[in-house]
């Protein structure tokens, strides 16, 4: 198979004074060239940790991340450099990202000299190429980010992902601080660059809506798990978990073609527990209106229904 | 209108800065009803923040201006208020809550000992058993399991969900008339937000109370309003009943708004609106959105736009839907 990403079993525990965190546990799935991969769940449900420990931020505790094939489920420091060049990152707060003291120009040029890309007198050319990508203007080569607004600051944290010509992209809430008149714009490039690059998204959204409009095949996570998994149309016109369900049914929409979409509404209730203190049996039972007996005492695997078409729930058990 | 709660007439608020003025609110008209849930809709820095401050007596002044307006909440001026009237119109009028319940509380002190004091506060003083009772009910009514435990907590020993819900409590210890609701569920979960705005909607029907909701997402407004402002660099650019707003939105950054919001139908995202919200130290004349806008016309440059009225209650500030009489 030509998978660009595989990622098996992956778990990641973090100990902590008030005991042990289990942030992700048994995550599995696969990205291929050219494919956005989605990455739904509520905050604390583990999809920034999955990130991390693609990108070797953090070590994985259990579980392989194979990227082309090759296993690199080692920590940052130990990953060669020409695998750092294929993998790369956009955060969420690209206030927080983008060094304020240095310009756009010496952001763009780090990852290329880092990486020995191009030699001197080519850096300034490369430079203004991977502005055009983002649409930018050269003359902001010389501004420094507090002169720029919000959006044009995560152009810029795109530019400089793409700036070592990755193959994977990891996107992580890229327009969850923005308004949707910029999250548009921001949006719309991300995409045209994908197809112009056959790039590998892993994009990560709390954002259902916009998920349907970017994702090729989306996941949903609860307390560290997958709960469900499938290609974004099945996902959203025929979703099988009770908390798939419940998300979709809660989200504002803003027509009544988008309404008729929705599940039928679940009011939700309850809040999403600890992770210090998980549930026993399916992590997700407390809230779920279909609980029944096994699922407090079993926690359900995960069963592909349907091709490529993943549910962990005993509802629909063999 | 014989039932308006609240009339706000044309507030112009300015900020004032190292160099000059901020030229924030430059005209903001808008109307509550007895019993009605409002919207105010728009982007981050458009000034709907701003405005409810203002309304509810808390602009910081300085740096804030009151340039120009009138204030009437149940026919008396808020703007020329003492600040003991402001206090009382706090204390029985009106009550608001912020986006961060987080910082609206105070993590030094217990959810009892917070909720006590602005209840001894609305309704004078009180023997401890009775405020303590008030202060249980006022937990219970916010749906919030276990008052006796929560009421010895501390604001870090709640989720994010159950902070928002002691913040109502809060707010709404005493009767109020009009809750000024600011992004009450945006920095929670989609699920927790949809109890937050539910159990908001279920207290302003027992209460009988009026509601300004505010918010940055459209699906928000749809779902919980009956009337929207939609509010772009400081002015109202249009307002209209909810359902005729979504089936017809006819400003032209109205419309650019609704279709950058993603659809769940998944007909893909529209492509944006093209530069960015101005400075408010230097604002375009005439309307503030024609440098932005695609309709932009001459006048758009040199007049502001009054707002037109197209349709029963629907009225947007554009050229396109209607001249002043000068123009």
């Amino acid at each position: 198979m030509d998978e660009l990403l595989v990622v098996e079993g992956l778990r990641k525990f973090f100990a902590t004074s008030r005991g042990i965190v289990r942030a992700v546990q048994d995550v599995s799935f696969a990205i291929h060239p050219g494919e956005t991969f989605g990455l739904v769940g509520e905050s604390g449900s583990g999809k920034s940790t999955v990130a991390y420990m693609v990108m070797g931020m953090y070590r994985p505790t259990g579980g392989r991340i194979l990227f082309k094939g090759q296993d690199i489920t080692m920590p940052h420091a130990r990953r060669p450099l020409v695998l750092k060049k294929e993998l790369q990152i956009v955060f969420q707060d690209p206030g927080s990202s983008l060094n304020p003291r240095r310009s756009v120009r010496e952001i763009l040029e780090l990852p290329l000299r880092v990486h020995h890309l191009v030699d001197g007198r080519k850096l300034r050319e490369r430079v203004e190429e991977l502005l055009n990508i983002v649409e930018l203007p050269h003359d902001y080569a010389e501004k420094y980010p507090r002169a720029l607004g919000g959006g044009e600051k995560q152009m810029v944290a795109i530019a400089r992902a793409l700036a070592t010509e990755p193959s994977l992209l990891v996107l992580d809430e890229p327009t969850s601080a923005l308004d949707v008149s910029i999250q548009a714009k921001i949006i719309n490039t991300l995409v045209r660059i994908q197809k112009e690059r056959r790039l590998g998204y892993l994009f990560i959204t709390h954002d259902l809506s916009l998920m349907r409009n970017i994702a090729h095949r989306v996941a949903i996570m609860y307390l560290g798990r997958i709960m469900e998994l499938a290609p974004a149309q099945v996902f959203f016109e025929r979703p099988l978990h009770p908390y798939t369900q419940m998300l979709l049914s809660s989200i504002p929409v803003i027509s009544e073609e988008e309404e008729r979409l929705k599940p039928a509404k679940i009011v939700s209730t309850g809040e999403i527990p600890s992770p210090v203190n998980l549930p026993p049996g399916c992590v997700f039972h407390p809230r779920c209106r279909e609980a029944r007996e096994v699922c407090r005492r079993e926690e359900p695997g995960m069963r592909e229904v349907e091709v490529g078409h993943l549910v962990r729930c005993h509802l629909y058990g063999a | 209108m014989p039932d308006v709660l609240l009339d706000v007439q044309d507030l112009v608020v300015h900020f004032q800065v190292y160099g000059g003025y901020l030229k924030v609110l430059d005209g903001v008209t808008l109307q509550v009803r007895h019993q009605e849930r409002v919207g105010l809709v728009g982007e981050t820095g458009c000034g709907k923040t701003t405005t409810m401050k203002t309304i509810m007596g808390i602009l910081p002044k300085p740096p804030g201006v009151v340039r120009g307006g009138r204030i009437l909440f149940k026919g008396r001026d808020v703007l020329s208020m003492r600040p003991q009237e402001l206090e009382h119109l706090r204390r029985s009028g009106i009550s608001m809550i912020f986006q961060d319940p987080t910082a609206a509380l105070n993590p030094v002190f217990t959810v009892g000992e917070q909720l006590e004091d602005a209840i001894r506060y609305a309704l004078g003083k009180r023997d401890h058993a009775s405020v303590r009772e008030v202060a249980l009910s006022a937990l219970q009514n916010v749906a919030l399991p276990d008052p006796p435990r929560i009421l010895e907590s501390y604001p870090v020993q709640l989720s994010g969900g159950m902070r928002q819900r002691v913040c109502i409590a809060l707010a709404l210890a005493c009767p109020k008339e009009l809750l000024i609701a600011d992004e009450p569920g945006t920095s929670l979960d989609v699920t927790i937000q949809d109890q937050i705005l539910r159990l908001i909607h279920r207290l302003a029907e027992e209460r009988k109370m009026a509601v300004i909701l505010i918010s940055h997402s459209l699906g928000v407004i749809r779902e919980w309003t009956e009337r929207v402002y939609v509010m772009y660099a400081g002015t109202i650019v249009e307002e209209a009943r909810t359902g005729e707003l979504f089936a017809r939105p006819l400003h032209p950054y109205t419309e650019a708004l609704m279709r950058c919001v993603p659809k769940l139908t998944g007909t893909g995202i529209a492509e944006g609106i093209p530069g960015r919200i101005p400075d408010y130290f230097d604002p375009p004349s005439g309307c503030r959105f024609h440098p932005r806008c695609p309709h932009r016309m001459d006048i758009c440059r040199q007049r502001k736009p009054q707002l037109f009225p197209v349709d029963r209650g629907h009225r947007v500030a554009c050229f396109l839907f209607g001249r002043d009489s000068h123009g």
